[in-house]
């Protein structure tokens, strides 16, 4: 029994500290400055102040992508809470562990439109997996290991805790009581696949002629990777990841068919309109995967293994549905497997394995070099070069994110980071930033865009301040590449408002804030600058590399068409 | 089609926002919406009446059982059930002729006048849609009709079905 008390500002930061949180991301403000107080006067939990709180959220994204630990944001009332509702929503779209303490004015002022009050439980309704209105220091314990263990647990996602002014006050104290087994009557998610749904599964498995194995994210947030090799190897059955999924199989492994979907392999979209049965392993069918729906893979059986019942038949209908867990639904799957005596052949599949090495063949991520033009694709091979392909990639949104997904092979989960649901331009370097606070000696890459690093480029100076260095690589094409390429191929060619006319020297921009600039503008100087970069290891570098502008994002699914009706390149179809 | 559905959930601050934010976040409609304490004061019961197919109909059941608060979710279409609206309706009763005229219609609808004024009657009737629209359109063809409150409809299985924690 203890007697210490505690103000609510302290029960806060020790809630925190008993669940072992490391680290916050947070920006100061009126309404929580209680919280940093009591934040200055402890060890246990460390503060990282950013320079705009979207890049808070963010930051913490990248250190729960990398690291697999629940992310926690700090921000004021008011503007502090707005301005985290990009990545709130960003969490949410791809199912990320986060908890946003969301300062709010005193209670007694709620209502009123009193200075730098906003309703943020409403505003953040739509994109919270829940939320907690927190009314007394004494239920803030629970609220916290609450808040925590819906982050995490089911599909998981971000949650809010609004913490009015006045329940933080340092001058009324109490114990700190916490109930870290929370259990909940109106939550309890299914992590179990329902037993005859897993062998009415294994039975289409077994007969299979053309079996694909699709996953995503949802086998990277469960940690599923190894036992996804071992099936994928048991079946001997072709594998691709979503954008969300990379890493979840090898990007080296002789079973990897490629990325699926607008930007995937000629071999991976043609599997799955050839394939007899899908079985989809935390993957929701979105549109970027899908194409036209109505054309999706008429002839397939689909086993859907979902941890979210609503992303079950939400777009396509599922044959097998199966709400789990997918680590644990593949051991069901594996032990039906022994059950109805299936054993491993490395000639199952021959004559589809035949089929697909043909699609292969046709060299999807073929791109053809410029003696004077630095190609974006040349740009991502020499980052898996000079890192090895050890590197954790965090990628902004735009062509670059495309090129980084498909030239880079992943050969672990966790190691790609990127903002797949929401498309969030501004993502990559806070995410980067967060990935190199969980992983300080691993080398963590930033490939961005010269529009999406301007979206959070004051960041720059929370790496001086934390001595985070990452590696920015800049695929800079003076435009917006990615409206550039839509406007190119669907609106004849009219470039409107995707192109940028006054880039500011990037270099000096890095220097300014005490990092190193590079830039790189001929093809022959890009490998020994990839290896000066990376050899620099206390330093945030700042490579702007010039890459030729014309170039697109291939291959391609043509629009309104089925998974594999694609452009291969400029003018070809598949 | 129409369909209800009735939802047990948590009875906390903005719970029910939740579940009416879902709604027109995912653009499903609501017809009628009815919410109170049960007799378990910790816990709130609402029926919704909405529209859709069985593909539509699955979405929304999913899409609400996923909201944190939710305890569980029925679709009583389906199953034996007995659906309940209240109506209060005020009409013009301005001379003997219309004042009878309107009592006799009551009777019929079992409804009851609750209130009188000088010119003023207000009667409440009870009953499943049909019956209080109709109600509605026989008092039209014999007065004015000042006013029309609906409560929405409450629904409930029958026999031994029960909707509890």
């Amino acid at each position: 029994m203890t007697t210490e008390q505690y103000s609510g500002a302290e029960l806060l930061i020790k809630s925190l500290a008993e669940l072992d949180v490391e680290y916050i991301f947070g920006y100061p403000g009126g309404s929580v400055l209680d919280i940093y107080d009591a934040i200055f006067r402890q060890d246990a939990v460390s503060h990282i102040l950013v320079r705009h709180e979207q890049a808070a959220t963010h930051m913490a994204e990248g250190y729960t992508r990398s690291s697999g630990k629940c992310g926690y944001v700090l921000a004021t009332s008011g503007p502090g809470n707005t301005n985290c509702i990009t990545g709130i929503a960003n969490a949410y779209m791809d199912s990320i562990p986060m908890v946003v303490l969301a300062g709010q004015v005193a209670a007694t002022l709620i209502g009123g439109d009193a200075f730098q009050e906003t309703d943020i439980i409403g505003c953040s309704r739509p994109i919270v997996k829940h939320s907690f209105n927190c009314r007394s220091a004494s239920e803030l314990p629970n609220v916290v290991a609450k808040a925590q263990y819906i982050a995490e647990s089911g599909r998981p996602g971000p949650v809010v805790i609004e913490l009015p002014k006045d329940i933080l006050n340092p001058d009324i104290k109490m114990p700190f009581v916490m109930n870290k087994d929370v259990k909940m009557r109106s939550y309890n998610p299914n992590i179990k696949g329902h037993s005859k749904q897993i062998r009415k599964a294994v039975e289409k498995i077994v007969n299979a002629k053309k079996l694909v194995i699709y996953t995503g994210g949802g086998i990277v947030l469960a940690n599923a990777s190894e036992k996804l090799t071992t099936l994928v190897e048991r079946l001997n059955a072709p594998c691709t990841n979503t954008l969300m999924g990379l890493g979840g199989l090898s990007g080296l492994h002789d079973n990897f068919i490629g990325m699926l979907g607008m930007h995937g392999t000629a071999e991976a979209n043609k599997a799955m309109a050839g394939a007899d049965i899908i079985l989809a392993l935390g993957a929701r069918f979105d549109d970027r995967v899908t194409n036209k729906v109505e054309k999706f893979c008429p002839n397939a059986t689909i086993i859907h293994v979902d941890i979210d019942p609503t992303s079950i038949s939400k777009t396509v209908n599922a044959h097998i549905p199966i709400v789990g867990n997918v680590d644990i639904v593949i051991d069901q799957l594996t032990a039906q497997l022994d059950e109805v005596g299936h054993k491993h052949n490395k000639d199952d599949f021959k004559e589809w394995w035949n089929e697909i090495n043909v699609w292969r063949n046709l060299n999807s991520f073929s791109y053809e070099k410029h003696p004077d033009k630095i190609k974006p694709q040349q740009v991502v091979e020499s980052i898996y070069k000079h890192t090895n392909g050890d590197a954790y990639v965090c990628s902004d949104v735009g062509q670059h994110q495309m090129f980084a997904a498909q030239y880079y092979p992943f050969k672990k989960p966790r190691q790609w980071i990127n903002s797949g649901g929401l498309g969030t331009m501004g993502f990559g370097l806070p995410a980067a930033m967060g990935a190199k606070v969980a992983f300080p000696d691993a080398h963590v890459v930033c490939v961005t865009g010269d529009g999406s690093i301007q979206m959070n480029i004051q960041e720059l100076s929370t790496c001086l301040q934390y001595n985070l260095p990452v590696v920015v690589v800049t695929l800079n094409n003076r435009s917006l590449g990615m409206v550039r390429q839509w406007q190119d191929m669907i609106y004849g060619g009219r470039h409107s408002s995707s192109y940028m006319e006054s880039l500011p020297d990037f270099i000096k921009l890095a220097e300014a804030y005490g990092h190193v600039g590079m830039q790189v503008n001929h093809p022959d100087e890009l490998d020994g600058a990839m290896k000066e970069a990376f050899a620099i290891k206390n330093r945030l570098v700042f490579m702007d590399v010039l890459v030729d502008e014309t170039e697109h994002v291939y291959p391609m699914q043509v629009r309104f068409g089925a998974v594999d009706d694609m452009w291969l390149k400029k003018g070809e179809k598949v | 089609m129409r369909r209800i559905l009735s939802i047990l959930l948590e009875n906390e601050p903005g719970a029910l926002s939740r579940i009416v934010g879902l709604f027109s976040q995912r653009a499903f409609n609501i017809e009628s919406l009815c919410v109170a304490a049960t007799d378990e004061p910790t816990i709130s019961r609402i029926t919704i009446s909405t529209f859709g197919d069985d593909k539509v109909l699955e979405q929304i059941t999913k899409q609400v059982n996923k909201l944190i608060d939710v305890i569980r979710v029925s679709d009583l279409t389906d199953r034996a059930h007995i659906e309940r609206e209240l109506v209060l309706v005020k009409v013009l009763a301005m001379n003997n002729v219309t004042r009878t005229e309107v009592k006799r219609i009551a009777d019929i609808f079992r409804g009851d006048i609750i209130d009188v004024g000088k010119q003023i009657y207000t009667v409440q009737l009870t009953g499943d849609g049909d019956k209080i629209a109709s109600f509605i359109d026989v008092l039209n063809n014999e007065t004015e009709i000042i006013e029309v409150v609906r409560s929405g409809t409450v629904g409930i299985a029958r026999g031994e079905k029960a909707l509890r924690v």
